[in-house]
């Protein structure tokens, strides 16, 4: 930014000082112009000084850009402390904390110096026109977002349809084989007299001969076919033959 | 004007961007380099002798013809054409560190500006300023920017050697490019790498 295109400000901090921070393009650049409106040099910055113009400067501030100039505000008010750290006069080691800070305004006033020679160039540059002439895309950031309700559904619907379809486990309902487990207790028990519970299940029984089994078992009790006795809590169940069957 | 200089211009004319001379020397067999240079300054005679509006530019790596700076007011006043929008500022001083720094990671670039430069580095990839040239080694891995083609191409360089060396700034400061003399060159790059 060129010294005529910069805000003109009234600093001081009095009431009715200005600055537009659009028209800066970070914080160094607000602090190089604090510093040049003040004819300051960058080797020897008052620090409290411009600390508070600073701060007066960002106070009004739009959210987007504040981290950026916070940053720099909170950099500006430790230096200040440092500087009011009282010093030995006698101190060779002391090291001015302004000078990173110094550092960093010449980078960037040499990057705002090559910006504006590029910025004549283009300028040249853009009095020629070739041939096959193009306009050059609109300029970005993409706009404010604006929706109604029917689009704002639309993208959810989209938003929905995107998502992977989740596994399903199909559940079965596996028939359990009462009328079966019925018939093999009735078949034992014509031949034996009593039979263990584990017995009734047979060899190498599956979940679902367990429940069929015992459902079974259950049911022939209440029909009084047989009697199921436990000896003991825990104890193995003891499936005793109650009445003669029709076989016996 | 020789058949050269005139199969030239009409190559000139038909094509959207700069032309290099390797490309240029495609257009016949047997056609040397040498050959389109010569072609090239006697059809800058012509267009510049004969008072044309229009003129052959070296810029970009290449050649192009285009309208003299001095009929652009009346070109645009009659909306033949419409001159390319300004850069912002913020986007002129990243292209800037960008093209002194190449290539050059986000990290610093904000480092420098003291703003963060995302939206910045989008826009200008996306107008074809700058673009991805490597990943850095430093954790993360961070994409590494350079300027493209087109860099050169709005700004009217030849190339990127054409940019204000260090040296003629105002304000020096560490230079990131070789030095033409070559016995700054290590101690230069020793500089960017630290």
């Amino acid at each position: 930014m060129t010294a005529a295109e910069a805000p003109t400000t009234a600093l001081g901090g009095e009431p009715g000082f200005v600055v537009q921070l659009d028209q800066f393009s970070g914080p160094l650049d607000l602090l190089l112009h604090l510093l040049r409106e003040q004819q300051i040099e960058i080797a020897d910055i008052p620090i409290a000084k411009i600390a508070d113009q600073f701060l007066s400067a960002i106070h009004e501030l739009g959210l987007n850009q504040a981290a950026d100039y916070l940053d720099m505000a909170s950099r500006l008010v430790r230096l200040k402390a440092q500087m009011l750290l009282p010093r030995r006069t006698d101190d060779d080691g002391w090291e001015d904390p302004r000078a990173e800070l110094v550092r960093r305004l010449l980078e960037y006033q040499q990057i705002k110096e090559v910006a504006l020679w590029l910025q004549r160039q283009a300028d040249r540059r853009a009095l020629q026109y070739a041939r096959g002439y193009l306009p050059p895309p609109p300029e970005l950031p993409p706009p404010p977002l604006e929706l109604d309700i029917a689009e704002l559904l639309a993208a959810v619907e989209r938003v929905i349809l995107a998502i992977p379809t989740p596994v399903l486990h199909r559940v079965v309902a596996r028939p359990l084989d009462v009328e079966g487990a019925t018939r093999r207790i009735e078949a034992m028990l014509t031949d034996m007299h009593e039979l263990t519970f584990r017995d009734a299940l047979g060899p190498r029984p599956t979940i679902v001969d367990v429940l069929s089994t015992l459902l079974a078992l259950l049911e022939l009790a209440k029909r009084g076919m047989l009697r199921i006795v436990q000896d003991a809590p825990f104890s193995g169940l003891v499936i005793r033959r109650d009445s003669p069957l029709a076989t016996d | 004007m020789t058949p050269l200089s005139q199969l030239i211009e009409a190559a000139l004319y038909s094509a959207a961007r700069p032309l290099t001379i390797e490309e240029l020397a495609t257009l016949e067999p047997e056609v040397t380099l040498a050959d389109v240079r010569t072609a090239l300054e006697q059809l800058k005679e012509a267009l510049d002798f004969g008072q044309h509006g229009v003129e052959l530019v070296e810029l970009a790596g290449g050649w192009q013809i285009l309208t003299r700076p001095a009929l652009a007011a009346a070109i645009e006043r009659a909306q033949f054409a419409v001159r390319t929008p300004r850069l912002t500022p913020a986007a002129l001083e990243t292209l800037a560190i960008i093209a002194y720094r190449q290539p050059v990671g986000r990290a610093e670039i904000e480092e420098i500006r003291g703003v963060s430069a995302g939206g910045v580095l989008r826009a200008l990839q996306e107008r074809g300023l700058i673009e991805v040239v490597g990943r850095s080694e430093a954790l993360g891995r961070p994409l590494l920017y350079g300027t493209a083609p087109m860099f050169l191409e709005l700004l009217g360089l030849k190339d990127v050697a054409d940019l204000p060396r260090a040296d003629e700034l105002t304000i020096a400061l560490h230079p990131h490019r070789p030095e033409p003399e070559g016995k700054d060159d290590a101690a230069a790059y020793v500089e960017a790498e630290s």
